[in-house]
């Protein structure tokens, strides 16, 4: 890496069209869906299918005897692989519960590994974040970590041997966007597993943000199940990864402080 | 003589011998996607038909729902 603030020297290497390819494991697309806010099941699957996601995330709950259709049905419908979450636990002790109940729900050992720290911030708690990826790993599990936007703390889930590292932009729901831009890049250098920008995307040029920064994905939820056409903003971000990827691949131009014409000059 | 078990939070009482798979049953009609604690430990899916419900036991029974 240069040291110029902007401008990227092309260290990416591949093609638009590779796969993602996490613990083995190939994607087509590289936008991950959650599934949280949507606001129906039938809206649900048409976002999903929009936005062309091959892997969604599901949280863990006691069963509701009412409940009409289930978010497992409509995974099932469209071909999309489960990825179930630890959303909701605040300890290691709870994740790992969390976790093992999803595996044996789901049939998967992967798992989202997300525990937070309160519920106005939802931040991640770093000490119990990485004291459950730790367990989950030893335990067999494929541990893609919900993560703050800490190069160090990235670090040390992939030294326990997380298959991702999940950095947030901002806050899960705000759609802030991404408040720390350089310590994704940061986070981007550094890592030799993939990093997925998770949480605070608002719109597309966020996504899309995320990917020029160097990301191999983008996970979210909120900007597309809450916004007022869910369907569209999907296929709107399912553009914007693909554009951001290119853009990241084709090497930006560094900024300048004046203009550089575009035209030749003037022959006298 | 039934027993006192807490099913997903709320104290029921249950015939003798009800298996966590009765209890399943009891709650859902789904085949897949659904998992059991019993005092928070996982009963893996194979064992529920031979697993019997205790007095005082905790059974949890969850699936997946929109998250994350």
């Amino acid at each position: 890496m240069t040291d110029t603030l902007t401008g990227n020297p092309r260290s990416d290497t591949g093609t638009a069209d590779d796969p993602l390819v996490i613990a083995g494991r190939s994607f087509g697309s590289r936008l991950i869906m959650g599934t949280g806010g949507a606001p129906s099941l039938r809206v649900l699957s048409e976002a999903l299918r929009a936005s062309g996601t091959e892997l969604t995330t599901v949280a863990m709950r006691r069963v509701d005897p009412n409940a009409e259709g289930s978010v497992w049905d409509v995974l099932r419908e469209n071909a999309i692989s489960p990825l179930p979450n630890t959303a909701g636990c605040f300890t290691a002790v709870d994740a790992l519960r969390t976790a093992r109940l999803g595996r044996e729900a789901l049939e998967t050992d992967w798992v989202k590994l997300e525990v937070v720290a309160d519920e106005r911030t939802l931040l991640p708690d770093p000490v119990e974040t990485l004291d459950a990826a730790e367990r989950l790993v030893d335990d067999g599990f494929t541990v893609l970590a919900y993560t703050n936007d800490d190069p160090v703390l990235a670090r040390r889930l992939e030294q326990v041997g997380c298959a991702a590292v999940m950095p947030l932009g901002a806050p899960i729901g705000s759609g802030m966007g991404i408040r720390n831009p350089h310590n994704i890049e940061l986070i981007v250098e550094e890592a030799r597993v993939p990093v997925i920008l998770d949480a605070g995307i608002g719109t597309a040029s966020d996504a899309a943000l995320a990917m020029e920064l160097g990301c191999d994905a983008v996970l979210l939820a909120t900007a597309v199940t809450r916004a007022q056409d869910p369907v569209l903003m999907a296929h709107a971000m399912r553009e914007a990864v693909t554009a951001g990827r290119r853009a990241r691949l084709a090497g930006r131009i560094p900024v300048r402080r004046y203009a550089h014409a575009s035209s030749p000059a003037r022959e006298s | 003589m039934t027993v006192n078990a807490i099913i997903n939070g709320e104290t029921r009482q249950l015939a003798p011998d009800t298996t966590v798979a009765d209890v399943v049953r009891s709650l859902t009609r789904a085949e897949s996607g659904v998992a059991v604690a019993l005092n928070d430990e996982v009963v893996p899916r194979t064992d529920w038909v031979r697993t019997v419900v205790s007095p005082d036991d905790r059974v949890d029974v969850l699936t997946a729902v929109q998250g994350g």
